[in-house]
């Protein structure tokens, strides 16, 4: 076979894979975003009324930006939380790694909505928080702790994502030469001051890949909000599945979606111009 | 400021070894050393031997078992590595892959928080000082391992270090640009006048370059003298057979005569002048003899003869091997001039070996 047949057989199946299941979806989702109804005859006619409906409706404005503030804060408290994991798996765990590596992944194998609960147990009137505060006399009847507030859903999504945002700020800090640590110090750099010129910055492909992890399924998150979310706890994502599958309101639905695509673009840009500014490099050295 | 710059007092270092490990390895056993100030000091020896550990304790990178780094006389055993007056040209340059050229070479003066309009001509002078003026907004990857090299040396030279560490700097290099950066970097010494500690396994380089070379194994110093002492006066079979080619024959010592030694070995004599040591009449030595020191004179006419067994011509010389009476073989080299060396013995002729007295090298058993 000549070469240019190689690179097809090569291309084909994932060309036809992405095609099957992100191109052509996108296009039919673009489509039923201007279509009047979700069956039949309505389905038939071309508008542009759920535009106008969503540009006024500030609810979903409103659910769509609370929904960003909060993948923003987990994708940042999952980093914050995980780089130190990451760092003394690196440098200091010498022989215990396997095992440490070990204890911080397999909890991650369990089913994820398995964890979840676990966190509506442990945040519930019985759980571990409302059982501690009145075996301490600082609360007279179990109630539960945070459950049903947005503050919930960042716990458990930060508990759920936790390893594997450790994991590519591991891999990036392993990548780092020590040679490069040994050589701050030799020109003058006490270990803080080596972390933050040298090993920071080394590892922002990792931090990155750990942020862009959790934040982009996290702002479409909504079976987290949904157990342990409570009604002030209500992200986009919960909007979204209602306008499908209560609603039935598909056309609205496919254009919450594409509005969403398009904030997660938007601020993916906007972050990576950040980076640029401040002259981070993103792309693994 | 004339003295000692470094001094080594009885450095030890053993690698392992915590709750009774199996595996003690020492590294560095007792090695004393003074390296004088403006010197280009070379630590000599094969890999393993503790050279390199030696560099890394003087740097701080690790920490002495027993014994003591002192630096300009100040005892270093509680200055960590970031407050030592030394800054060390690692092997493979570890510049800072994020950082372009200038801010590598800025890293020292701006941790130590020189003013910027200072630091930037202090760049700029520590690159044109090697030679690169030109490259300071490029990231390190896109020079090649030359260049690297020299920022490297720019980086560390710039903080005017009282002691500049080298940790086989060359050692990436090809054969050509390692013979060049051989020359620049011993001008660069003499230009900046710092005390260079120079770590290589490459023998050539070492005498090539050095005011002193302290040859290494296992981790001991075995010879500290110019080149030319521990090139000419091997203190033992091992400084003899790492640095420069060999022979090395088993003697006896014959008779004393005036400040001459007669050796007797299977298939002759050889005259070597009287050694510092004494030695006893009927002692067994070892006689070192470089190959380029013996000539080759045709027909066996007293002395010691042997058999050419072997020629193989290597441009400058041809190599002859002899065979001797005894077996052993001896290499000679002639150099390739006029009528010498080349075709001038072949394979299955009977020579004599002829060694100036001063260049036999008699070695105490």
């Amino acid at each position: 076979m000549n070469t240019r047949g190689r690179l097809w057989v090569l291309i084909g199946p994932p060309a036809i894979v992405l095609l099957a299941f992100f191109v052509l979806p996108m296009i039919n989702m673009g489509s039923f975003s201007l279509r009047q109804g979700s069956f039949g005859a309505a389905r038939q006619l071309w508008t542009i009324e759920h535009y106008r409906a969503f540009a006024a409706n500030e609810a979903f404005q409103r659910l769509l930006l609370r929904s960003t503030w909060l993948a923003l804060a987990t994708s940042l408290l999952t980093v914050i939380l995980a780089y130190p994991v990451a760092y003394h798996l690196a440098f200091k765990a010498g022989g215990r790694r396997m095992t440490l590596m070990m204890l911080l992944l397999v909890p991650a194998w369990t089913s994820f909505l398995l964890r979840i609960l676990a966190w509506k147990l442990i945040l519930g009137s019985e759980g571990l928080f409302s059982v501690a505060l009145q075996a301490l006399g600082l609360m007279q009847e179990p109630r539960p702790i945070l459950l049903y507030t947005p503050t919930a859903v960042v716990v458990a999504l930060v508990y759920s994502w936790l390893p594997f945002v450790a994991l590519p700020i591991f891999a990036a800090l392993q990548r780092i030469d020590v040679r490069l640590l040994e050589a701050a110090a030799d020109l003058g750099c006490p270990p803080w001051r080596a972390f933050v010129r040298v090993t920071l910055p080394l590892s922002v492909p990792g931090v990155a890949a750990g942020f862009f992890f959790v934040f982009i399924p996290t702002l479409g998150e909504w079976v987290t909000p949904a157990l342990v979310g409570g009604a002030d706890g209500v992200m986009y994502g919960n909007i979204i599945q209602d306008q499908f599958a209560r609603a039935l309101n598909w056309p609205m639905g496919s254009l919450m979606s594409l509005v969403m695509l398009a904030a997660m673009l938007g601020l993916l840009g906007l972050l990576v111009g950040l980076a640029r500014l401040l002259r981070l490099d993103l792309e693994v050295v | 400021m004339s003295g000692l710059a470094v001094e080594l007092v009885g450095l030890t270092k053993t690698f392992g070894g915590a709750k009774g490990d199996e595996v003690n390895v020492a590294a560095v056993r007792g090695v004393d050393l003074g390296i004088q100030a403006g010197e280009f000091f070379t630590l000599l020896g094969p890999s393993g031997c503790g050279k390199t550990t030696t560099l890394r304790l003087i740097a701080g990178f690790e920490t002495p078992t027993a014994g003591e780094v002192l630096i300009e006389g100040r005892p270093m055993s509680q200055v960590p590595a970031h407050r030592r007056p030394v800054n060390m040209v690692f092997q493979n340059y570890a510049l800072f892959p994020h950082l372009t050229v200038a801010e590598n070479v800025a890293f020292g003066p701006r941790v130590r928080g020189m003013a910027r309009a200072e630091r930037d001509r202090r760049v700029q002078e520590a690159l044109e000082l090697v030679r690169l003026p030109d490259v300071g907004r490029r990231k390190p990857a896109q020079l090649s391992g030359g260049q690297q090299q020299r920022v490297a040396l720019a980086r560390a030279l710039i903080n005017e270090p009282a002691v500049l560490l080298l940790d086989e700097p060359l050692g990436a290099l090809d054969l050509k640009l390692r013979k060049r950066m051989q020359v620049e970097l011993k001008h660069l010494q003499q230009e900046v006048g710092i005390t260079f500690v120079y770590v290589t396994h490459d023998q050539e380089e070492a005498l090539a370059m050095s005011d002193r070379i302290a040859v290494m194994n296992d981790g001991m110093v075995l010879q500290v003298g110019t080149p030319v002492e521990v090139y000419e006066r091997p203190a033992t079979r091992f400084v003899a057979d790492f640095i420069g080619e060999t022979n090395f024959l088993p003697a006896q010592v014959a008779l004393r005569e005036g400040d001459g030694l007669w050796l007797t070995l299977e298939g002759g004599r050889l005259l070597a002048r009287q050694p510092a040591e004494a030695l006893q009449q009927g002692q067994a030595v070892t006689l070192a003899l470089r190959p380029e020191k013996i000539d080759l004179a045709p027909s066996n006419a007293g002395g010691l003869g042997g058999v050419v067994q072997e020629v193989v011509y290597i441009g400058t010389d041809t190599r002859f091997v002899v065979r001797l009476a005894s077996g052993a073989q001896v290499v000679a080299r002639l150099q390739n001039i006029g009528e010498r060396g080349l075709g001038e013995f072949g394979v299955g002729d009977a020579v004599t070996l002829l060694c100036a007295p001063a260049d036999v090298h008699v070695l105490n058993n």
